[in-house]
């Protein structure tokens, strides 16, 4: 017997662990679209993902122009790694993307983090890392609610409907 | 295809609920869409709809930080006023197509 009933998911739990542009967004898009459906949702982030809600560096993210093979040239051309190393090459290209996103009225990272606390929404930042890169609460961004264990981390992930993504 | 009737008046409506045709939307169909989510508009929420029929008209893309800019409310209060679903249910209630931005 084949059974219809939907059963849509009722929490994510996602975790951003890289600190370059196009991480950090997928995350933020998706927490803030998770929030958006209804879906309780808790973004967690550790590692280099830190820097997305350290104060200090939210406002600087950069993409990768080294090692990054689906780099394009404007016009669609392949990027050459070599010139990617260039100085100040890098910095030009985070630029563009971000003034690229602008256009599309894409929030800057702290304008989404408070859209995705705004519908209920909570932020967490990972202790071991936080340990690590020598971070307190205070210099992370108002909307981070804690930092919390990995221990932690699963306990707010409990649930027969949720899902946790790593992106 | 799902249809409702509203003041003897037939409203098509696609498989999620929302119209089909926008022009056919009056305050007492969103009522009766609303009611049908077992959900009650008041003054504040016909404030959004209308805006987000005027923008929907002049064709622009909807989200709910357009909203938020608006001056009408700000993202928090759009949530309170439609709990689970800020853009989906607003849109709906407004009689316009289903949100198709991301963001």
């Amino acid at each position: 017997m084949t059974t219809t009933e939907k059963k849509p998911l009722e929490k994510v739990c996602i975790i951003c662990a890289k600190g370059s542009i196009e991480d950090v967004y997928a995350a933020l898009v998706m927490a803030n679209g998770a929030v958006m459906e209804g879906i309780e949702t808790k973004l967690f982030f550790t590692f280099f993902g830190l820097d997305a809600i350290t104060k200090k560096q939210m406002k600087h993210l950069h993409t990768a122009t080294v090692g990054n093979p689906a780099m394009r040239m404007p016009g669609g051309l392949p990027f050459p790694t070599l010139l990617g190393a260039i100085p100040f090459v890098e910095s030009g290209v985070s630029a563009m993307m971000r003034s690229q996103m602008a256009k599309l009225d894409i929030p800057d990272v702290e304008e989404f983090l408070e859209m995705i606390t705004a519908g209920g929404g909570e932020i967490f930042a990972c202790k071991l890392a936080a340990d690590m890169f020598k971070l307190e609460k205070e210099d992370l961004h108002e909307e981070v609610k804690d930092i919390i264990t990995v221990g932690q981390f699963y306990e707010l992930a409990e649930g027969d409907r949720t899902q946790i993504i790593f992106t | 295809m799902a249809e409702i009737t509203v003041n003897g008046k037939s409203i098509q409506l696609t498989e999620d609920g929302y119209m089909t045709d926008p022009s056919q939307w009056d305050k007492d169909v969103a009522v009766a869409l609303a009611k049908a989510d077992n959900f009650e508009l008041t003054d504040d929420h016909f404030k959004v709809l209308e805006y987000l029929r005027k923008e929907y008209e002049a064709g622009a893309t909807l989200t709910i930080r357009k909203v938020g800019k608006s001056g009408i409310v700000d993202i928090k209060g759009l949530y309170k006023l439609f709990p689970g679903g800020p853009l989906k249910f607003s849109s709906k209630y407004a009689g316009i197509p289903k949100p198709t931005s991301c963001v």
